[in-house]
């Protein structure tokens, strides 16, 4: 039973952390949101830089786009929205991070997939590995002189003392 | 000096040439048993092959001791080239395109330096250059193994070789500029006119180049079969050395990008960080794992494949830096060489209705040669593979690997998919700072978590009560952290920045915990055993094992690393027009305008030109009402180039970075606009990276009792013995032992 108790609480907090890892960033203010939004961005004149960070004076993109992305915050958009018009004026590249759609999705399910099969390799290996120790055990001859030196040397080795 | 650098160039391909054909001719003879015929005599053959190096000095494998001095006339050959790219920039030899493009006159001495390395061709005579003197130490050194020094020497000569043709057919540093040479030069680019630019791209290249060495032993002893571990031992300093390297220039390369690019941040995920990063990762694996296949004769197919991804990895960053394949703001020098890398693949005529070809490039051939001497020698790396438990250091080793592979792929992965996209779908996408934000941060987590861990498991197995019993006061350590951060304002449920900061100092907390308590506890034993004071008996416990306790020193940096890294999650930044006795709140601090002045640069000696005019605005920063110190953010206009750049004021403390640039002025008011930065921990960042690099010289250091061990070995005659018949494992280990004077971790 208290198994049970303790597999129903360790549920609660998995889902509690679940929950508050999804609400992560709801509700933001103005301010937070235009930061929010703009990490998303990148800035498209050359610089290779986020748009937020986008720092030298003259930039023929940041301040104009900064202040498409304050009138979209101010109109009450949604950040789809925000995006998809930055998207049409800008072309795809102006995305910081690829789309959750079509063949963008294969760039955010790849790495799970790799980490997933590595996970499951592993533990292939690892299980493969321990049953081994569970073959019969035979009888070893008694080791003696020089023999024994090594041993003791790679006792030593092991335990680091 | 154009003439004498590219006749030095020419010889140097001859010479490359020379050593790896000859070499590898020489090899092959040695490893083919000779046609049984009349006086032929078996024995004699098998000890021909079993001992190439004494046959060498006798017969007719003559031929392997002069493509060994072939290698070694490599590095005067190479010398000599930079030496005269050098003098062709010193003198301003402007008749040189290379220097013409990367230099001029009012260049200071240091910057023209830098400029061997500031362009294309440049570069890759540099690589060449340091790959030629890594050469020349290891066929120095040859009487350590002579017939895995062979071997070794061959395949770096077959790389130099490769670069020689580089230089030679498709980058020549020594081209002449087309017509009347011009009197001054374009100059030197503007953000590589920096102090850390004459330091940052030599280490990292020296990182790059140095995995060269391990993969080649690595590569040698496979296709020798070469028996034992021996040639773990003998690479293991060389790695560690080249992994020190690459660290250090991975973050000179981040402190470049903090003070010069101005944007407040040092790490942006831009292609060119993230090639650097990728072998620095799985050399990361590999100094891991290496200690399984040393300790238990584990995982000997996969450190083989490690140390070969590590260097393909390492050329592919060459690749992608040189190539032009994606864009970068690190990316100084881009050309269409990676075909050379990469291979050409087109159609002989129409596509689609003609023959598809592909020449291959030179990671496909390294790649074909790796997998077809794997795929011959494979039954070489049998390896006895047991796990007593999964609670034990091998198998956190296996995770770690596996966790430092996951983070290695999500960086080629995200670097490529903008190439991948363009290919299927015909339209590029931008794989930026939120992709890898999103993928690598839990991975970076777990890996933390595992470097906690790491150190309170035994080889074999750990009872989970010893488990818990050492964890439980890092532990409590990194949760009191953690409330304390809550308390002090951090917000986890508020967004994700702050709930990954607040895991990042938890988890560094741990990782530096047991660290510490790992040292405590091992010189508290010996403290006791010799009767010495606690700081004594670490002291001791280090000497003792300075491999491992040198490592948990490196985990320590890299805990510092990570905490200082968490800071960024807290950034503050402002912008505004100032004019004089304006002020700027920002943080703990208020920014006043004192003023604002010009100048121009300090004259190189016989010019009558300053190399660039300078704005500087004069900020003086008071914190709670006192004056704390004055800042001169500046922005620069270089002349030759025609290029602006700013240069950042920085006022570091272990708090946070103060952080001023100065931007111009506003076109349309004419007034000067100021960004101010609070940047939180940033000084732990490079704190780490000192901490870092004395765990690494700490683990260098032979141990004390491997220094006795070599010294009872020491004896010739059964130095020599061992080294020339390592009939098994436990042999050339003990004689390994005994010559690189070092025991296991």
């Amino acid at each position: 039973m208290a198994t049970i108790f303790a597999r129903r609480g360790r549920a609660r907090l998995v889902f509690a952390a679940a929950l508050a890892l999804t609400l992560l960033g709801a509700g933001d203010s103005d301010p937070a949101r235009f930061s929010r939004v703009g990490k998303r961005l990148m800035c498209p004149c050359g610089c290779a830089q986020m748009l937020l960070e986008c720092n030298h004076v003259g930039c023929p993109d940041s301040d104009s786009m900064r202040a498409q992305l304050g009138a979209g915050i101010a109109h009450g958009d949604t950040d789809d929205a925000i995006l998809a018009g930055f998207v049409a004026t800008y072309g795809a590249t102006v995305l910081a991070a690829p789309t959750r759609k079509g063949f963008d999705l294969l760039a955010w399910i790849m790495p799970f997939v790799a980490l997933g099969g590595g996970i499951i390799m592993v533990v292939y290996f690892v299980r493969r590995w321990q049953l081994r120790n569970l073959q019969p055990a035979f009888a070893a001859p008694r080791v003696t002189g020089a023999g024994f030196e090594e041993f003791r040397r790679r006792a030593r080795e092991e335990t680091e003392l | 000096m154009a003439q004498l650098g590219s006749f030095a160039l020419l010889l140097a391909l001859a010479l490359s040439g020379y050593a790896f054909f000859a070499g590898g001719l020489a090899l092959w003879r040695a490893a083919v048993p000779a046609p049984a015929g009349p006086g032929y005599d078996p024995q004699i053959d098998l000890t021909r092959r079993r001992d190439g190096g004494a046959a060498a000095a006798q017969g007719p494998d003559r031929l392997r001791e002069t493509a060994r001095r072939a290698g070694i006339a490599i590095w005067l050959t190479v010398t000599v080239a930079v030496i005269a790219l050098l003098v062709a920039a010193f003198t301003n030899d402007f008749s040189v395109a290379y220097v013409a493009h990367h230099s001029n006159i009012t260049l200071p001495a240091a910057y023209k330096f830098a400029a061997l390395w500031s362009g294309q061709e440049g570069s890759l005579l540099f690589w060449s250059w340091l790959l030629a003197t890594y050469g020349l130490v290891l066929r120095l050194r040859y009487k350590t193994d002579r017939r895995l020094f062979a071997y070794a020497g061959v395949i770096l000569a077959g790389v130099q070789f490769f670069f020689q043709l580089l230089l030679v057919f498709a980058a020549p540093p020594f081209a002449l500029i087309a017509g009347t040479p011009p009197a001054d030069g374009n100059g030197l680019n503007p953000l590589l006119q920096y102090p850390e630019m004459v330091i940052h791209p030599p280490m990292l290249y020296l990182g790059y180049v140095g995995f060269a060495v391990p993969f080649a032993f690595a590569l040698g002893a496979l296709i020798m079969r070469y028996p034992g571990e021996k040639w773990i031992h003998i690479t293991r300093r060389w790695t560690m050395v080249t992994w020190l390297f690459l660290t250090c220039g991975i973050f000179l390369g981040m402190h470049w990008a903090y003070a010069v690019l101005g944007w407040g941040g040092y790490w942006g995920w831009d292609p060119v960080e993230n090639a650097s990063v990728m072998p620095w990762l799985t050399g990361t694996a590999f100094l891991h794992s290496v200690m399984m296949q040393e300790k238990r004769g584990m995982l000997k197919v996969w450190n083989v494949w490690l140390i070969f991804c590590t260097f393909m990895l390492s050329i592919f960053g060459t690749t992608l830096t040189r190539g032009g394949l994606v864009s970068s703001v690190h990316a100084f020098a881009q050309s269409s060489i990676g075909d050379w890398f990469l291979g050409a693949a087109g159609w002989s005529g129409e596509p689609w209705k003609s023959v598809p070809y592909y020449v291959p490039g030179f990671l496909t051939i390294v790649f074909a040669a790796c997998l077809y001497f794997f795929i011959r020698n494979r039954d070489h790396l049998k390896s006895e593979n047991r796990l007593e438990s999964l609670v034990s250091r091998e198998s956190s080793f296996l995770f770690n690997n596996l966790l430092l592979l996951a983070a290695c792929f999500v960086i080629l992965w995200g670097t490529l998919f903008p190439i991948l996209s363009e290919w299927v779908q015909g339209t590029k996408v931008t794989v930026g700072p939120p992709f890898f934000n999103r993928v690598e941060l839990p991975i970076a987590m777990a890996l933390l978590l595992l470097t906690a861990m790491g150190p309170l498991l035994a080889w074999r197995k750990t009872s989970v009560e010893s488990m818990k019993r050492n964890f439980g006061l890092p532990a409590i350590a990194a949760a009191v952290t953690m409330a304390a951060m809550v308390a002090a304002g951090v917000r986890p449920w508020v967004d994700a920045g702050s709930f990954y900061a607040l895991m990042t100092v938890g988890l560094g907390v741990l990782v530096a915990a047991t660290v510490v308590m790992e040292f405590v506890r091992g010189g508290r034993v010996l403290a006791a055993h010799n009767g010495v004071n606690l700081a004594a008996g670490m002291l001791q416990l280090t000497r003792r094992n300075t491999r491992r306790y040198g490592g948990y020193v490196v985990h320590i940096g890299v805990a510092l690393v990570v905490v200082g890294m968490a800071g960024l999650a807290f950034n503050q930044d402002k912008e505004q027009e100032m004019g004089y006795g304006d002020k700027l709140a920002i943080g703990r601090y208020t920014l006043v305008c004192r003023s604002y002045t010009q100048g121009q640069s300090e004259m190189v000696a016989g010019t009558t030109d300053p190399n660039y005019d300078y704005e500087a605005a004069i900020v003086d920063v008071f914190r709670n009402g006192k004056l704390v110190t004055t800042m001169y953010p500046e922005q620069r206009f270089y002349h030759s180039s025609r290029q602006p750049q700013h240069m950042v004021a920085i006022r570091s403390t272990p708090r946070e970075d103060l952080y001023i640039i100065y931007a111009g002025q506003n076109p349309d008011t004419g007034r000067p606009i100021i960004k101010a930065r609070v940047n939180p921990l940033v000084m732990w960042v490079w704190v780490g990276l000192l901490v870092m690099a004395l765990g690494t010289a700490v683990a260098l250091v032979p141990s004390v009792a491997a220094a006795k061990l070599a010294r009872a070995a020491k004896p010739a005659p059964v130095r020599g013995r061992l080294a020339q018949q390592p009939a098994t494992a436990a042999t050339a280990s003990l004689a390994a032992a005994s010559q690189t004077g070092e025991a296991g971790d």
